[in-house]
């Protein structure tokens, strides 16, 4: 019986004592190491935050191994991790600790003074694990409460209000989705994984599952070669990558400069890519070439843990159709519904929503946003259920495949970043109060977020720049800026975001 | 030169490119930055750079992106 993610890391310890668990640049730690040093600083954390479980605590650290001792750590102590990106603008981070009201944040030297004159608690990695002495019996006793329904980890994603949402998931749901990974593509201890996503993506925390429960060598490739593909490949070359899970955009990145063809071509067995569509002409460079790999289309919003739907790339995809999402992982259950909430039939768009155990347990601190995205099912009428509405359309095929459409509402996904267009606005129109009408569309084709704005003069993209870098992190920030004297109304006299979207996406 | 300090002005205004060494090692453009400075030069100079050519050491300074951009056919 698995409840938790500490006592199978501990038997994955016990077998690979010796072995290298994770690799960054020139160092590296064994199982045993990681371990140690998670459990003194897990003794450390608690002689400060004392009996508090299920209650978060931040990490504000880069990608390195000490962020994965924290993250442990803050699991052995029984309260979920919350990873912050050392990137973000001061306000953003302090909205989202302001509303989650971790017990304290753990980061380092060289990023605490991020934290200069504010009460929060901080603590730093290198004097927890120093400090601190494993002791065993504690730990024991305090997991041995832990059910497989508390929380693991949060996770940040926009909110259309400006302050971000925080994802809750437990225990129980991110095995859900290992029991399904491992049943279906097989991963042990002979993988070896080229982590490239923040670890403020839900794919980070998947990563350390695998490391945790299949005994998987994690190789954290820093966040800064996603602009040099070339050295990107060299590193995967050098630490015998065979499994990747990105986003399309830096595959696709790969593919226009035919780097497949320049460097020698990583010995990758499987390929992971979610978080956007993979344009089909990109994707069959790589499907064409690297023929002893097998390539998987991922979908899934955070809030059902990972992904939901899969489609295993087994036969060679017709270039001019997008790649179908698939058909739902093991243990979940996919409801296509109509604005009738009834199930669609073949070929009828509809609303995709989440049934199972994959889901998370909502939106922390926020019950109003919590309510409105998990809901009853409407097919259930005889006991609680709840499912999850994604916001996303799709339609399922005559085969049982499901094709993404796009969004019901203003959210896109860049870069990987999820992201709500309606955040942007807000925070331009009423925070920065920089214009007084304002709609932000994204071009899909050229991956760049383009603003209109209403003016009678232009504001120059570097005062845009200059004014949105100290509310937003630099994924968020438009690439274009156009001035109309009046922004298209609809018949309602609302902005048309619709005519924006249409006119962005035909120019090209 | 003149030309690529104003596209990296252009690109992070808050920064002063030219009391640095080293714009990756100093943190003042990020990956971000890096592909749409890429855009701008491919665009303005007419040019297609090689994947290959895409290392940090092209773009650490503006003569490095300079001679990039000539590698790569550039008039610059």
């Amino acid at each position: 019986m698995n409840i938790n993610f500490l006592d199978i890391f501990e038997n994955t310890v016990k077998k690979k004592i010796n072995d290298t668990a994770v690799v960054h640049r020139e160092s590296s730690v064994t199982f045993s190491e990681l371990m140690l040093s998670a459990k003194n600083a897990a003794c450390s954390l608690i002689g400060i935050i004392g009996n508090s479980v299920n209650v978060p605590v931040a990490v504000f650290l880069p990608k390195q191994i000490s962020t994965i001792i924290a993250d442990l750590a803050i699991m052995y102590s029984c309260n979920p991790f919350m990873n912050l990106d050392v990137k973000t603008p001061k306000d953003r981070i302090f909205n989202t600790m302001e509303l989650i009201k971790p017990l304290a944040v753990i980061t380092d030297e060289k990023n605490k003074a991020f934290f200069d004159g504010t009460s929060y608690n901080v603590i730093l990695i290198d004097e927890l694990i120093n400090s601190g002495k494993a002791d065993e019996e504690l730990l024991l006793e305090r997991r041995s409460r832990l059910i497989d329904t508390d929380p693991m980890c949060l996770i940040n994603t926009s909110g259309s209000t400006g302050t971000p949402k925080s994802v809750a998931l437990n225990h129980r749901s991110f095995f859900d989705f290992m029991y399904w990974s491992v049943e279906r593509f097989g991963f042990d201890d002979s993988f070896v994984v080229g982590s490239l996503s923040p670890v403020v993506f839900d794919i980070y925390d998947f990563e350390l599952c695998l490391m945790m429960m299949c005994g998987a060598k994690l190789v954290l490739l820093d966040a800064s070669l996603a602009s040099f593909p070339a050295k990107l490949l060299e590193g995967l070359n050098k630490n015998s990558v065979n499994f990747i899970f990105w986003v399309p955009s830096i595959m696709v990145n790969i593919a226009n400069m035919d780097l497949l063809n320049k460097i020698d071509i990583p010995p990758l067995k499987l390929v992971w890519f979610a978080g956007e569509v993979f344009p089909t002409k990109q994707f069959l460079y790589w499907y064409d070439i690297m023929k002893n790999t097998m390539f998987v289309n991922m979908y899934g919003p955070i809030e059902i843990t990972l992904d939901c739907t899969y489609y295993a790339v087994e036969k060679r995809p017709d270039e001019n159709k997008p790649l179908p999402i698939g058909i739902p992982c093991r243990n979940t259950d996919i409801l296509i519904l109509n604005d009738d909430d009834k199930l669609c039939t073949a070929g009828e768009e509809g609303e995709l929503c989440v049934r199972g155990t994959s889901l998370a347990m909502g939106y922390y601190n926020n019950p109003e946003k919590t309510s409105a995205a998990f809901v009853q099912n409407p097919l259930n009428t005889a006991y609680p259920e709840t499912i999850y509405r994604t916001g996303d359309i799709v339609f399922c095929d005559e085969f049982g495949l499901i094709h993404f459409c796009g969004r019901k509402d203003s959210l896109i996904k860049h870069m990987g970043y999820r992201i709500e267009l309606g955040e942007i606005e807000h925070v331009l129109i009423n925070k920065l109060m920089l214009v007084k009408y304002c709609c932000a569309v994204y071009n899909y084709s050229k991956k760049k977020i383009v603003l209109y704005y209403e003016k009678d003069s232009d504001i120059s993209a570097a005062d845009f720049r200059n004014a949105i870098k100290t509310e937003f992190p630099a994924y968020m920030m438009p690439s274009e800026y156009i001035r109309m004297e009046l922004l298209p109304r609809n018949a309602n006299g609302k902005i048309d975001r619709l005519l924006l979207k249409k006119k962005t996406n035909e120019e090209d | 030169m003149e030309e690529i300090i104003a596209m990296l002005n252009e690109i992070r205004p808050e920064h002063d490119f030219a009391s640095s060494e080293d714009y990756i090692e100093d943190g003042l453009i990020d990956s971000f930055d890096i592909i749409t400075l890429i855009n701008m030069l491919e665009e303005k100079y007419n040019i297609s750079i090689d994947g290959i050519d895409i290392i940090p050491e092209n773009f650490n300074t503006a003569e490095n992106i300079a001679e990039l951009v000539r590698k790569s056919g550039g008039n610059i």
